[in-house]
């Protein structure tokens, strides 16, 4: 019953594709066909065949911008893009065009704003990384920048799911459909979010490099209204079943009326995370750099600026199922749990390391979330029902260890393999029974990264119990996941691989009851036996401010 | 006496935001002090000059004057708002629209209050700016009182910004009231608001600026002879005249106009501002009574009165929010009456809201009709004189400036909204002859059946052609489309609370209240859906306006028919994804179960 790897049966020796290991239960019903060999959707992305875009942000810049065009267009330019640092920068940069004086004086004062900006940086060391680094600092996806496949969203209702690759594309794939569109834009770079809309068929929200891209993939009618072109350059050996298609918006079509909505806001980049409210109405977007979380309202493309003091950005975002709250975690050692009827906030600042990944329980009565530089899952229990007056009343004062994911070493026949270690992300399944933590390893000291997999359960009491590792073929690492809402028989877990491959491993068991959002109740709190002892006087506090 | 009690929600959020605002005058003024003395090279001189300018007697019967003007504007804003906005479809509506005797008042009024800020402005700033007239030499008779062109040029730019504040509200529609899809406390939204109140105003300022410098330098001499003619002031031939380049850029004066035409304009946004937030800040109406005197205070009474709009808009973006969010009051809604069992919250809810939605779907329909019938969408702008369509046909008018819901500032007997377009053209074939609601709502068909005769038959044939071709030449693009969804906030709250109760009632619903009118809940929303896809393969109907820069006027009326498509297609999945299977038990028409396929396919 104790919530630590030490407990975990260890994994099997590595052999293709079989390896992965999975602990008999008394849930399972067949545990040979947890992985189905013949899924329409097992996708393989080969790294060499996908060309990343390795153009520097300047160069594409200046690229674009015609250097016969007047200092006043190009300044205006500068000014669009960049804000005023842009502008000073383009009248720097031209001091054959303008007079002296100009060119002395904005120097000046670039320099006094750069300076500003690294004091700025050394209060936020964040700050200091190129729109790159960041995004693959903080996104989900392990080892971000390399990694052939960025982004993954299972459709929230149907067999549908969208792939966000390297080269910058995003892909489609339907089981039932014989086209699998590629969405292109020129504004879409280093993808490093996507969701689909929720009670929506076809909207599907992206988080790029500079902007928040809505494309309305039209399910049906995607032959008649859109261009297809075949592109055979894409046709590998191991390439899914299914022709990749390329999917262009028409030239005459404006972008933003046609297919794809591009949402920006100035300041507003890279933008690392996207959050679709589960009632489809409201998208949230989140960027390292802008300390406001931006709530949108995507048909009429506006958007409300959510600013607090502190954190120095937005990195993560995570909506709870039932809609009520939002968890949004900063840079800097401090996270907050929105409420999302009036949008007031909790802080809760948390001691060790900035908050890496979180995840709420369906009935949106717990987060769990971990912290960078701890190999510990904490909990967070909301006990008051979301109905209920303002106030915040119900939030918990402390969060829990419920789970201690620190270096062990077990048998396997192969001799010992260590496991654990810090924690990239987390992913609870839609029904609340399997919990799937995605362990970042480390190649030098001998643990690769790894997903550890725990059965859970909610009510009456909240457990978890160790239920197995879940490995790839040797040589890889799982990069990814997500469970697939829509499977049937259990949960079924979704994991993009190093190597480029996407397969998805079931868990089949018999759901005790199917979660019902929103009817809250008091659940008791969690358990957390066994902890390690370091970790028994470490609480984090909350204050409530409006 | 319930409109009364209903109306006094409004008028005491209008007070305390009246109040508010006048509260924030006093550092809004001090901020203007400081900044209208400002001196580099001399600190401590300019913050003891602050401080003594900030004592004296002047200053504070200027601050008494600027909160007169203050609660004027405040009474201006409460009195002129409206929760619909007036859309002109054409060049000449709009300009009917200005020349409205009520537009023109505002304008007028405004007028003089920009005259009254820059006059304690000028006192404010003292020096050469203190007074219009000054004592001055001159050769021939002896000691005499010359005009100071400073501070004229100062009221006259009050003047000019207090109207262009006013005409340029009435372009953006500065007095549309828009309701946020986010709610927040108050204090967090003003002070969200607050940085981009002070750009616009600082950018505003200099706009209207540039465009009264324009005009002084052309038309300058005019106010000037007059001034001196009326006040027996002589003109200093010493000192430049200020209507030429050398005398115009004049640095301090400049900088002087500029921060006094943005103190104006902001001290007025903030007013603005602060009604705003007040105003549409939700409000939780009581589901059911607690005593049969306070019936009409109650969510079922509020959402099918007809009287202030504003109070309807805000019962129901109550109802969909009491839907989404809070189970206990849902549970109200669904129960039934205690004496005689009958649903009669749900009842009354659901019809008004069904009621609202064919009323949408019978507008696009005979819109669409309309333009398929004539080709081209003039009849949507023809000026059918808005008075007779909204008081004959009722909630129900396909026309232009339609107000679905009677305009609530006639009912406190003021000369009508300002959109109502009087013009003397005969712009219209039914404009004289068609009076019943009857006819009047197959005006368009009886139109379009008989293009032919129609040039023929009546008086104004030729007049018509030259409308007509004036009307096409200066048409608005898309203004037809707006217009059409002009108040579809009510709309989407009664989609979205519809929807929600019925997805809630899956599991809340104790009595199957919410059973029994389900087929005409989901055929209400599947012809409306209907509707809303033909209307967008229209042209105009799918582009979207270009984001406009950050103005005081809320453009959001602009692109009301995407959220209303977007919330409808939501909603309509809301219902399908919870009841799944289960809605083909549902009795409806084949059409619309093939529609209904297609959602539960996820295909839509």
């Amino acid at each position: 019953m104790m919530c630590s790897l030490a407990l975990f049966p260890p994994p099997l020796p590595g052999d293709g594709e079989t390896s992965h290991y999975y602990s008999k239960d008394e849930f399972t019903t067949d545990p040979s066909v947890w992985f189905e060999e013949s899924h329409a959707l097992n996708l393989y992305f080969p790294r060499e065949s996908l060309k990343p875009h390795s153009r520097p942000e300047s160069s594409s810049k200046a690229a674009f911008r015609d250097h016969c065009e007047t200092l006043y267009t190009r300044s205006a330019g500068a000014w669009r893009d960049a804000g005023l640092s842009g502008l000073l920068n383009e009248i720097a940069n031209s001091s054959a065009e303008v007079p002296k004086w100009l060119g002395v004086s904005s120097r000046c004062v670039l320099a006094l704003l750069q300076w500003v900006s690294s004091f700025h940086g050394s209060l936020f060391p964040h700050l200091t990384l190129s729109s790159e680094e960041m995004t693959a600092e903080f996104s989900q996806v392990l080892d971000w920048s390399d990694c052939a496949v960025r982004g993954f969203a299972w459709h929230p209702h149907t067999q549908k799911c969208a792939v966000a690759l390297l080269d910058d594309s995003i892909k489609i794939y339907n089981p039932k459909s014989s086209t699998s569109p590629t969405l292109k834009h020129r504004l879409q770079r280093s993808v490093a979010a996507l969701q689909w809309k929720p009670l929506c068929a076809s909207d599907l929200a992206v988080a790029c490099h500079n902007c928040l891209l809505v494309w309305h993939v039209d399910p049906t009618s995607l032959s008649t209204r859109y261009t297809h072109t075949h592109t055979h350059t894409h046709t590998q050996p191991h390439s899914p079943q299914v022709l990749p298609q390329r999917f262009h918006c028409s030239p005459s079509r404006r972008p933003s009326s046609g297919c794809a909505q591009v949402l920006s806001h100035p300041g507003h980049s890279p933008v690392t995370s996207v959050a679709w409210s589960p009632s489809g109405s409201l998208l949230v977007s989140a960027s390292p750099r802008d300390t406001a979380m931006l709530v949108w309202d995507v048909a009429v493309e506006s958007c409300v600026p959510l600013h607090r003091v502190g954190g120095g950005g937005v990195t993560h975002i995570s909506w709870s199922p039932d809609g009520s709250r939002l968890m949004a975690a900063t840079p800097s050692s401090l996270f907050r749990v929105w409420e999302t009827r009036m949008w007031t906030c909790e802080r809760w600042p948390s001691l060790k390391g900035r908050c890496q990944s979180g995840c709420w329980s369906p009935d949106g009565s717990r987060l769990l979330f971990t912290v960078q530089g701890e190999t510990v899952i904490y909990a967070l229990t909301f006990t008051d029902t979301p109905g209920l007056p303002l106030g915040m009343s119900g939030g918990p004062k402390a969060a829990t260890v419920v789970a201690d994911l620190s270096e062990t070493s077990l048998d396997t026949p192969d001799g010992d393999t260590m496991v654990g270690g810090e924690i990239q992300s987390l992913a609870w399944d839609p029904r609340g029974e399997r919990l799937a933590v995605l362990l970042k390893g480390d190649a030098g000291a001998g643990r690769p990264a790894m997903i550890a997999v725990f059965k859970t359960q909610i009510n009456p009491a909240f457990k978890l119990l160790p239920c197995g590792f879940v490995q790839g073929e040797p040589g890889t690492e799982p990069r990814l996941m997500q469970f697939n809402p829509n499977f049937r028989h259990g949960a079924q877990l979704t994991v993009c691989w190093s190597n480029g491959k996407i397969t998805h491993v079931a868990f089949y068991f018999m759901s005790a009851r199917v979660p019902q959002p929103g009817v809250g109740g008091s659940p008791p709190l969690p358990i957390s036996q066994g902890r390690p002892a370091d970790y028994v006087n470490q609480t984090l506090y909350t204050e409530l401010i409006s | 006496m319930p409109n009364m009690i209903r109306q006094s929600v409004i008028f005491w959020r209008a007070v305390a935001s009246i109040a508010w605002s006048v509260l924030l005058l006093p550092p809004t003024t001090a901020l203007y002090v400081v900044l209208s003395r400002f001196s580099l090279f001399h600190p401590l001189q300019w913050l003891t000059e602050c401080l003594t300018v900030l004592t004296s007697a002047s200053a504070i019967f200027s601050f008494i004057l600027l909160c007169g003007v203050v609660l004027l504007v405040g009474f201006f804003n409460l009195e002129y708002y409206s929760v619909v906005p007036s859309i002109a479809c054409s060049k000449i509506a709009l300009l009917g629209h200005v020349l409205h005797p009520r537009q023109f008042f505002h304008s007028l009024v405004h007028c003089i209050m920009g005259v009254v800020v820059a006059w304690c402005c000028a006192v404010t700033i003292g020096g050469r700016y203190q007074a219009l007239g000054y004592p001055c030499m001159k050769d021939e008779s002896g000691p005499q009182m010359c005009l100071n062109e400073n501070h004229l040029v100062l009221l006259l730019a009050g003047a000019f910004v207090g109207y262009s504040h006013s005409l340029l509200g009435l372009v953006h529609n500065m007095n549309y009231i828009s309701f946020h899809t986010v709610q927040q406390y108050k204090y967090l939204c003003f002070k969200g608001t607050l940085p981009l109140v002070m750009r616009a105003s600082a950018v505003q300022a200099l706009y209207s600026l540039r465009n009264f410098l324009a005009l002084y330098f052309f038309m300058g001499y005019v106010p000037r002879a007059w001034v001196c003619r009326t006040l027996d002031l002589q003109v200093d031939s010493s000192v430049y005249s200020l209507d030429c380049v050398s005398g115009l850029l004049d640095l301090s004066l400049l900088y002087q106009l500029w921060i006094s035409a943005s103190f104006l304009l902001f001290t007025w946004y903030i007013t603005v501002l602060l009604f705003r937030i007040f105003v549409t800040e939700a409000y939780s109406f009581p589901v059911q009574p607690t005593f049969q005197e306070d019936a009409h205070q109650c969510l079922p009474e509020v959402i099918t009165g007809k009287q202030p709009t504003i109070l309807k808009f805000l019962a129901l973006q109550d109802l969909a929010r009491l839907s989404n969010h809070c189970p206990s009051r849902r549970q109200e809604v669904f129960s039934l009456s205690q004496p005689g069992g009958h649903p009669l919250t749900w009842t009354a809810v659901n019809r008004e809201c069904l009621s609202l939605l064919s009323d949408l779907t019978e507008r696009l329909v005979s819109h669409h009709d309309n333009v398929a019938s004539n080709g081209r969408t003039k009849l949507q702008s023809i000026g059918s004189d808005k008075k007779t369509s909204s008081e004959s046909s009722g909630r129900y008018s396909i026309f232009c400036h339609s107000r679905p819901f009677s305009a609530d500032l006639e009912s406190r007997g003021l000369p009508g909204p300002p959109h109502v377009l009087r013009t003397s053209w005969p712009l219209s074939p039914g404009y004289s002859s068609i009076q019943s609601p009857h006819i009047m709502r197959r005006g368009p068909k009886l139109w379009s059946a008989s293009p032919g005769g129609g040039w023929g038959c009546g008086p104004w044939p030729i007049c018509f052609m030259m409308s007509d071709w004036v009307l096409f030449s200066l048409q608005l693009p898309e203004a037809s489309s707006q217009a059409l969804f002009a108040d579809s906030q009510a709309h989407i709250w009664a989609l979205e609370g519809l929807s929600h109760l019925v997805a809630a009632s899956y599991s809340e619903d104790q009595y199957g209240v919410v059973q029994t009118t389900l087929p005409s809940i989901l055929s209400a929303m599947l012809m409306l859906q209907e509707a809303v896809d033909r209307h967008f393969k229209l042209p105009h109907a799918s582009s979207k306006p270009g984001r406009s820069s950050f103005s005081m006027g809320d453009s959001s009326y602009k692109t009301l028919r995407f959220a209303l498509r977007a919330t409808l297609k939501t909603s309509i999945y809301r219902i399908t994804a919870t009841f799944g299977e289960h809605l083909n038990a549902v009795q409806m028409s084949s059409e619309h179960r093939k529609r209904l396929q297609n959602f539960l396919e996820y295909k839509e």
